[in-house]
């Protein structure tokens, strides 16, 4: 793997976009159970079970949630991890 | 069919005949849709001399396949931006293959470990985890092809077509919260 030369990355504004965080996004679906929902949450990302149910129930009412957030590599693991799970994720951008 | 329990560091539960055969079906036949998909991905001499897969950029047609491989964002609005679409693209065919391992290896796990003709199961936390997630994908597909909904009703009218199949997908959402329930004790 090689390093790409950086070129002109002195604007601070640019910077800043560059390091935006992505997040993982689980949507609701009419299929995945809630417990299994919330058993996920903490097996894959260690929640404690609070944690995990806040986020399920999250996802239940209002349609999604966002149960992870960093850099690129990162939430491509964890969408790529909730999709092995049969979980309906998607990453995008923080905006 | 005796429900899920926990015995130490194993679960353990015990399946009709019958039950065991609808369970091997149908994994074998979603086992077998992800083979398939996984048989139609692009070969190449650079993948075969660096080692690194890569899988079809664009998504399975068939409606099941497509829940069980999902996209890495949202392309279903009404104009998905380029950037997002080609981003997916590249997503999948790097990450597909692998995603086709694990599920194919879940579904591969059941069909070692539950007896054709029914009978005690017994299995290792990880392996309980395997079927878990091999459960899920049935019923996935089942949730698909029946087009179930929220609150979906114990039976449909008999004049449904779908009637005579909704009673295996609400047999196994029973299957799986008894099995994450036996785990989480």
């Amino acid at each position: 793997m090689t390093t790409p030369v950086e070129l002109g990355k002195t604007d601070g504004a640019d910077l800043a976009a560059e390091d935006k965080p992505w997040q993982t996004i689980v949507w609701n679906d009419p299929v995945n159970l809630m417990s299994y929902v919330t058993y996920v949450f903490q097996k894959l990302f260690g929640y404690s079970r609070d944690k995990a149910t806040k986020l399920m129930l999250d996802v239940h009412h209002k349609g999604k949630a966002v149960v992870s957030s960093g850099d690129k590599d990162k939430v491509e693991a964890d969408v790529a991890r909730l999709h092995a799970a049969g979980l309906w994720a998607t990453m995008e951008r923080d905006s | 069919m005796n429900p899920w329990r926990r015995d130490g560091d194993q679960v353990v539960a015990e399946l009709e005949r019958q039950e065991a055969a609808v369970l091997r079906g149908l994994v074998g036949q979603i086992n077998d849709m992800l083979r398939a998909r996984a048989d139609e991905a692009p070969q190449d001499e650079l993948a075969e001399l660096t080692g690194i897969r890569t899988g079809p950029a664009t998504a399975p047609d068939d409606p099941i396949l497509s829940r069980l491989l999902p996209d890495f964002h949202r392309l279903d609005s009404d104009q998905p931006s380029k950037e997002d679409m080609d981003s997916a693209a590249a997503l999948r065919s790097l990450h597909e293959p692998t995603l086709l391992d694990l599920k194919t290896g879940v579904a591969g796990v059941v069909l070692e470990t539950c007896p054709p003709d029914g009978g005690k199961v017994r299995l290792s936390l990880e392996q309980a985890d395997a079927w878990l997630s091999a459960i899920n994908d049935v019923r996935l597909a089942l949730g698909t092809a029946l087009d179930v909904e929220e609150d979906m009703p114990d039976e449909l009218p008999d004049d449904d077509p779908r009637a005579g199949h909704l009673p295996v997908y609400h047999w196994l959402t029973v299957v799986q919260e008894e099995l994450i329930h036996a785990m989480s004790s």
